[in-house]
C-alpha cells in the first residue's frame, strides 16, 4: 500500500465516515473530507512528476475511490469525477503550454475540477452538444445550459464540452478547461435526490470565456473514447465496490454479533452473508481485471479505441452497477430490520440509495444499447489472458 | 481471379469507378451524414461532417455489404472511417481492388 492510499484511507475512516450521515441528510458538499484530501495533496496525484504531481496511475486512484466509497459515497464520487477530469487533461494536453501550466497549478494548489458534459436538450447524450465555442481573435466564449454540474458551486475549474464551431454538427465536439475566474454559474435547479446527495449536482446556466489554448487539442470523441469513458467506468466501479464492501462489512459484523449470542452452528443470515461475499468477490475481480486491461493499453491510441476494450469497459460499468445493488440488498437481508433502520451500526439505507445511482448516471440502458452496437461489429473474442 | 469476377457480377458498372466513388455512394445511400457527400473532399474529416461514433458501426456494415468484405477487428477503429480516403485505404488493405483493370 502506498502512503497516499494509507492517507486516503485515514481520511475516509476518520473524517468522511464521521460526516457521511450529515452530508446525506443535508444534501451538502462534504467539505471536511474534500478539505482533508486537498490538505494531504491527494487531488493532483495523477499529474506527472515533470509537472509537479506524483504521476500516480489508475490503479492507485481506483484504490483511493474504493477506500473513500467505504465511508462516504458522495466524497468518493466527487473524488472520482475530479480525477476523470484530471486524466483527460493529463492524457490529452500534448505539448499545449497553457494546459501544461494548468497541470502544474492543479498539482500545486490542489484544484478541484468539475465537469459540464451534459446539456439541456440533447436527451442525455454527452456525445452531442448544442452550445458551441465562439471564437474571436484567439479568445472564446461559450454559453451552456447544464442540467447537472456536480459540486459546481465548490470546484476550482470546470471542463466543458461544446461543438467545435457554431457551424459544426452536434457530434463534432471539443472539451475546454475553464478555471474558476473564467466562468459564471447561475443556479437553475437543485439536487434533492434519492442518493449521492452530497455531490450537490445542481443545474446551472454556465457562461465561460477564455483563450483558445484552453481547448484540449484532440477531438472530444478521442478524449471520450480513450480516457473519459474507460476512466469513468473504472473509478466509478471502484467506488461502487467500496460502498458494497462496507455493506458486507456491516453484514459480517451483524452475523458475528448474532453468532456470539448463539455459539455453535451457523447463525441466521450466515448463508446469505456467504452469498453476498461471493458476489462482492465477483465485482472486485471485474474491477481488478479491468484495471489491468486499461493499464495494458493506456498510451496506445489504437488499443484504447479497439472494440473488445470498449466492450469490456462498458460491461464493467453495467455489471458493477447492478452487482453493487445486489450485494447491498443481500447485506440488508442479513441484517434485517437492523439494516433497514437508519439509526443502527448496521444501517444500510444510505448505501442502497447511493448505489442505486450507479445504473442511472449514464443510464445502463444507453450503455447496453451502445455495447449491442459494438457487438454487431466485433468478430473475435480475446483469449483467457489477453 | 475469382474475386474480380464476383465483383463484376455484384457491381457491374461501378467497377469502372475508383474505390473512393463507391465509398461515396455507400455514404450517400446510408444517409449517415448531415453534410452533402458530393461536396466533401476525399480527405475531409467525416466526423467533422457529422459522422457520429454510433453511426460508424452502421457505416461499417453498409461498406461490408456493398463490397462483400469483412473488416477485421484490427481495423475497427475510429481512424479507419475518418475520411473517404481512409476508408479506401482500409478497403485496399483488406483486398478490394482500387479500379477496374
Amino acid at each position: 500500500m502506498t502512503s497516499r492510499l494509507a492517507a486516503a484511507r485515514a481520511v475516509g475512516v476518520e473524517i468522511a465516515a464521521r460526516h457521511a450521515d450529515d452530508v446525506d441528510a443535508g444534501a451538502r458538499f462534504p467539505r471536511e473530507a474534500l478539505a482533508a484530501l486537498k490538505d494531504r495533496q491527494l487531488l493532483g496525484i495523477m499529474v506527472p512528476e515533470s509537472e509537479g504531481g506524483a504521476g500516480a496511475g489508475i490503479a492507485e486512484v481506483a484504490s483511493i475511490c474504493d477506500a473513500l466509497g467505504r465511508s462516504c459515497a458522495s466524497t468518493a464520487m466527487i473524488y472520482a469525477m475530479h480525477q476523470i477530469q484530471v486524466a483527460c487533461i493529463v492524457h490529452h494536453a500534448g505539448k499545449n503550454a497553457w494546459l501544461r501550466t494548468f497541470m502544474k497549478q492543479l498539482a500545486k494548489d490542489q484544484l478541484l475540477l468539475g465537469s459540464a458534459t451534459s446539456e439541456v436538450g440533447v436527451g442525455g447524450d454527452v456525445r452531442s452538444s448544442i452550445c458551441a465555442i465562439e471564437e474571436k481573435d484567439g479568445r472564446f466564449s461559450l454559453t451552456k445550459q447544464a442540467p447537472v454540474i456536480s459540486y459546481g458551486a465548490d470546484c476550482d475549474g470546470i471542463l466543458v464540452t461544446a461543438r467545435r464551431t457554431p457551424q459544426s454538427p452536434a457530434s463534432d465536439q471539443v472539451i475546454v478547461v475553464v478555471p474558476r475566474d473564467g466562468y459564471q454559474l447561475e443556479q437553475k435547479s437543485g439536487w434533492d435526490a434519492l442518493g449521492m446527495r452530497g455531490t450537490c449536482s445542481n443545474g446551472y446556466h454556465l457562461e465561460a470565456k477564455g483563450g483558445m489554448e484552453q481547448v484540449i487539442p484532440a477531438p472530444f470523441a478521442d478524449v471520450s473514447a480513450q480516457t473519459m469513458l474507460p476512466v469513468s467506468h473504472l473509478l466509478w466501479s471502484a467506488l461502487w465496490l467500496g460502498i458494497a464492501t462496507d455493506a458486507v462489512t456491516r453484514a459480517r459484523a451483524y452475523v458475528r454479533s448474532e453468532a456470539k449470542k448463539t455459539p455453535g452452528g451457523v447463525p441466521d443470515g450466515g448463508w446469505r452473508l456467504a452469498e453476498a461475499a461471493s458476489l462482492l468477490q465477483l465485482m472486485k475481480s471485474n474491477v481488478v481485471v479491468s484495471l489491468r486491461q486499461y493499464e495494458a493499453v493506456v498510451g496506445s491510441e489504437d488499443k484504447l479505441t479497439a472494440l473488445p476494450f470498449a466492450v469490456a469497459m462498458n460491461n464493467l460499468k453495467t455489471g458493477s452497477s447492478q452487482l453493487a445493488v445486489q450485494v447491498i440488498h443481500q447485506a440488508m437481508l442479513v441484517c434485517g430490520l437492523a439494516g433497514y433502520r437508519n439509526d443502527t451500526a448496521f444501517s444500510l439505507g444510505r448505501h442502497l440509495r447511493d448505489a442505486h445511482s450507479a445504473a442511472l448516471m449514464v443510464n445502463n440502458d444507453r450503455v447496453l444499447a451502445r455495447t449491442a452496437q459494438l457487438l454487431v461489429a466485433l468478430r473475435e473474442d480475446p483469449g483467457l489472458l489477453e | 481471379m475469382f474475386k474480380i469476377h464476383s465483383e463484376i457480377f455484384n457491381f457491374g458498372a461501378s467497377m469502372a469507378q475508383p474505390v473512393q466513388a463507391r465509398v461515396r455512394a455507400v455514404l450517400k445511400e446510408s444517409a449517415l451524414l448531415q453534410a452533402d457527400v458530393e461536396s466533401l473532399a476525399d480527405d475531409a474529416d467525416l466526423y467533422a461532417a457529422g459522422l457520429t461514433s454510433h453511426a460508424t458501426v452502421n457505416l461499417m456494415l453498409a461498406l461490408e455489404e456493398a463490397f462483400d468484405i469483412e473488416f477485421p477487428d484490427r481495423l475497427l477503429r475510429r481512424r479507419t472511417f475518418s475520411s473517404v480516403n481512409a476508408i479506401a485505404q482500409s478497403l485496399d488493405e483488406i483486398g478490394v481492388y482500387k479500379e477496374a483493370a
